[in-house]
C-alpha cells in the first residue's frame, strides 16, 4: 500500500510539471503588459525597465519559464504585483478560508446527498425518491451563481437571517457553502441511488433479509458499504467542482479566497497570482484523487489486495 | 389439431429500436421537447422578439413584468424577453460549436492513442491527464485571459478543457475493439488503419460518445455564462445570459427580475440537455439502464 502511494506521489510530479508549463504558457502569451497597470501611463522608459528587471519580465520565454521552475523549487511563486507581497504569502491568507468553505461545502454536500440518495433507493417510487430525484436534476441544472442570489435575496435580504457578504463569522459561511454544496449534494444522491438499487437486489441482501436481519441494519452494514465505491468516487469529483464553483461563489459573497483572489488577479493581469493560485488548487485536485483511491482500499478489501 | 397461433414478429432496424426506447422515455421525451422550443426560440428570434435587444429606452428602466414587457426591462430599458430570446442563440452556438471542437479533437486524439498504443499513447493520456488536474472553469478562465473574451474565444476554450472526456471514451472503446474479429478480418482483408478506424470501430463506439456530447452541451452553456457572469466571458451589450445575470446583480433587490429570468433560462436549457443525455444513454445503450 506504502509502495503504491509513494509510486502515486512520484506520478503527480510529471503532471504538476505539465500544468506548471500550460499555465505559464498561456500567461506568457496573455495580451497586455502588467507594467502599464503596474505604473500607469507616466512612468518613464527607466523605471518601466527597473521594474520589469525586478519582476523577471525581460528573457525569452524559456528563460523566463526555467527561471520560474527553479524559483518554485525554492517555495517562490514570484511577487504579487497588486500588493507587492510574495505570491506565497498572499495565497497563505486566502487559502484556509477557500478550505473552510470547500469543507463545510463538501460535509454538507454529502450528508444530504447521502441522505436522500439513500431513502430514495430504499422507497423506490415512493413520493420522497419522486421529489428527491425531481430536486437532485433541478440542482444539477441550476447555475450556482444564479442560486447563490437567490439565497441572498432571500435569507439576507428579504429575512435578514444571514449575512450578505464577508467571511468573519460562522453564518458568514452557511450562504456560500450551501450554494457550491447543492450541485454537489444533487449528483452524490443521483449516485448513490443507483448504486444502493444495484447492490439492494443481490443474492446476499435476500439471503440477509432471509435471516431476518432488520432493514436498517441490511441497509447500512451490508447495502451501504458495497455501494459507496462509486459514490466515493463522485464525492472525490465534486471536489473539483466544488474548487471551480468556489471561484464564483467567493466573487459573489466577497468571500477572501483563492477563487476571488484569482478572478481578480486575471482582471489585473497578476500573472503570478494566477500561476500560483491554479497551480495550488490543481495539486489539491490531485491530492484529493489520490486520497479517493486510497480509500478504495479501506472499503473494499478485494482492491486493498490488488494494492498488494 | 390445433393450429398453432404465432404473434406476428415485426422486424425493427437498430434505429428503430431505438428510437421506440426513446419515445417510451417521458423524461426523455420531455427533454427533447424542451430542446425543440429553445431551438426554435434561438432560430425564430427575429420574428417573435417584440423589440430590439439592443435598443435602449431609459424612461422604462427597470419596469417590472407587463403586458407590454412580459419579462420587464432592465436597466437600460432594454426588454428583457427580446434579450432571453436572443441569449438562446448564443448558448446554442456555443454549446453546439464548443461540444464539436472537443468531441472531434478528443476521438481523433483518443482514436490514435487506442489504436497505436505506445509512445503515442502514453503521451497524448498523460497530455489529457495535465489538463485534467486543473478544475476545468479555471482552464477556462485561463484560456479566455490569454486568447481574450468574446464569443469565439470562449467557444474555444471551453471546446479545449472538454477534449480529455471524449479522449478517454474513445481510447477506451477503441482498445476494447481493436482486437476483435472483425477488426482482424479487416485488418487480413488489407484495410489501412484509417478505414478500420473510421469504418469498423467508429461506428461500434457512437454510443458512448453521443451520450457524453449532449451531456457536455448544457456543461458548455452553463460554462459560458459563468464565465460571462465575473466578466471573462461575452462581453455586453451582447445578450448572453451570464452576462444579464451579473448585470442584475446590482438590482437584486428592487427589480430581482432582471436575475430571474436569465437564471430561468440557463436552467432551462440545461435541464434540456440533461433530460436528452439521460434519455438517449437508456436508449442507446439499455444494460446501462438495467
Amino acid at each position: 500500500m506504502t509502495k503504491y502511494i509513494l509510486k502515486r506521489l512520484l506520478m503527480l510530479i510529471p503532471v504538476m510539471l505539465g500544468v506548471i508549463v500550460i499555465v505559464f504558457s498561456l500567461l506568457y502569451i496573455t495580451p497586455g503588459d502588467p507594467i502599464d497597470s503596474l505604473l500607469g501611463d507616466d512612468a518613464t522608459p527607466e523605471a518601466v525597465e527597473q521594474m520589469r528587471e525586478q519582476l523577471g519580465l525581460n528573457g525569452g520565454y524559456f528563460q523566463r519559464l526555467f527561471s520560474y521552475i527553479k524559483n518554485l523549487l525554492h517555495g517562490d511563486l514570484g511577487i504579487c504585483y497588486a500588493t507587492k507581497q510574495p505570491v506565497m504569502d498572499r495565497l497563505m491568507q486566502t487559502f484556509p478560508n477557500s478550505l473552510k468553505l470547500a469543507g463545510l461545502a463538501v460535509f454538507l454536500s454529502v450528508i444530504i446527498g447521502l441522505t436522500m440518495g439513500i431513502i430514495s433507493a430504499v422507497k423506490q417510487y415512493s413520493i420522497f425518491d419522486n421529489i428527491a430525484m425531481a430536486l437532485a436534476m433541478v440542482g444539477n441544472a441550476m447555475p450556482n451563481f444564479w442560486q447563490g442570489l437567490l439565497l441572498m435575496l432571500l435569507f439576507a435580504l428579504h429575512l435578514h437571517w444571514l449575512p450578505a457578504t464577508g467571511f468573519t463569522t460562522w453564518k458568514h459561511m452557511i450562504l456560500p457553502a450551501a450554494t457550491i454544496g447543492t450541485s454537489s449534494a444533487a449528483a452524490i444522491a443521483r449516485m448513490t441511488r443507483s448504486s444502493m438499487l444495484e447492490v439492494i437486489r443481490s443474492d446476499y441482501i435476500v439471503t440477509a433479509r432471509a435471516k431476518g436481519q432488520s432493514e436498517l441494519l441490511i441497509t447500512v452494514r451490508h447495502a451501504l458499504k458495497n455501494a459507496l465505491i462509486p459514490v466515493v468516487t463522485t464525492i472525490g469529483m465534486q471536489f473539483g467542482h466544488l474548487l471551480g464553483g468556489a471561484v464564483l461563489t467567493e466573487s459573489i459573497f466577497a468571500v477572501p479566497g483563492v477563487g476571488k483572489l484569482m478572478v481578480d488577479a486575471i482582471k489585473a493581469r497578476n500573472y503570478p497570482v494566477v500561476q500560483g493560485g491554479v497551480l495550488m488548487i490543481a495539486l489539491g485536485y490531485s491530492l484529493v484523487n489520490l486520497l479517493v483511491d486510497i480509500l478504495y482500499a479501506y472499503i473494499d478489501p478485494r482492491i486493498r489486495s490488488q494494492y498488494k | 389439431m390445433k393450429q398453432e397461433q404465432h404473434t406476428p414478429y415485426k422486424k425493427r432496424s437498430q434505429m428503430q429500436e431505438i428510437a421506440r426506447r426513446f419515445v417510451r422515455n417521458k423524461q426523455a421525451v420531455v427533454g427533447l421537447i424542451m430542446l425543440m422550443i429553445l431551438i426554435l426560440a434561438a432560430i425564430l428570434a427575429p420574428v417573435i422578439a417584440p423589440y430590439d435587444p439592443l435598443k435602449q429606452d431609459l424612461l422604462h428602466r427597470l419596469k417590472a413584468p407587463s403586458a407590454e414587457h412580459i419579462m420587464g426591462t432592465d436597466e437600460l430599458g432594454r426588454d428583457i424577453f427580446s434579450r432571453i430570446l436572443y441569449g438562446a442563440r448564443i448558448s446554442m452556438t456555443v454549446g453546439l460549436i464548443a461540444v464539436s471542437i472537443s468531441c472531434v479533437t478528443g476521438c481523433v486524439l483518443g482514436a490514435i492513442a487506442g489504436y497505436y498504443g505506445g509512445m503515442l499513447d502514453n503521451v497524448i493520456m498523460r497530455a489529457s491527464d495535465i489538463l485534467m488536474a486543473i478544475p476545468s472553469i479555471l482552464l477556462n478562465i485561463s484560456i479566455v485571459a490569454a486568447l481574450g473574451s468574446g464569443l469565439q474565444n470562449v467557444m474555444i476554450a471551453i471546446g479545449i478543457s472538454s477534449i480529455p472526456g471524449y479522449c478517454r471514451i474513445m481510447r477506451a472503446s477503441i482498445l476494447s475493439l481493436r482486437d476483435q474479429e472483425f477488426v482482424e478480418a479487416s485488418r487480413a482483408a488489407g484495410a489501412g488503419s484509417f478505414y478500420i478506424i473510421y469504418h469498423h470501430i467508429l461506428p461500434n463506439c457512437l454510443a458512448p460518445l453521443i451520450v457524453q456530447a449532449t451531456l457536455r452541451i448544457g456543461s458548455a452553456i452553463l460554462s459560458c455564462a459563468s464565465m460571462s457572469f465575473i466578466g471573462l466571458g461575452i462581453v455586453p451589450p451582447t445578450p448572453e445570459w451570464g452576462a444579464m445575470l451579473s448585470s442584475g446583480r446590482e438590482f437584486l433587490r428592487d427589480a430581482p427580475h432582471l436575475t430571474t429570468f436569465p437564471g430561468l433560462a440557463i436552467m432551462f436549457a440545461v435541464f434540456a440537455m440533461n433530460l436528452m443525455g439521460d434519455g438517449l444513454r437508456d436508449a442507446l445503450d439499455p444494460k446501462l439502464k438495467n
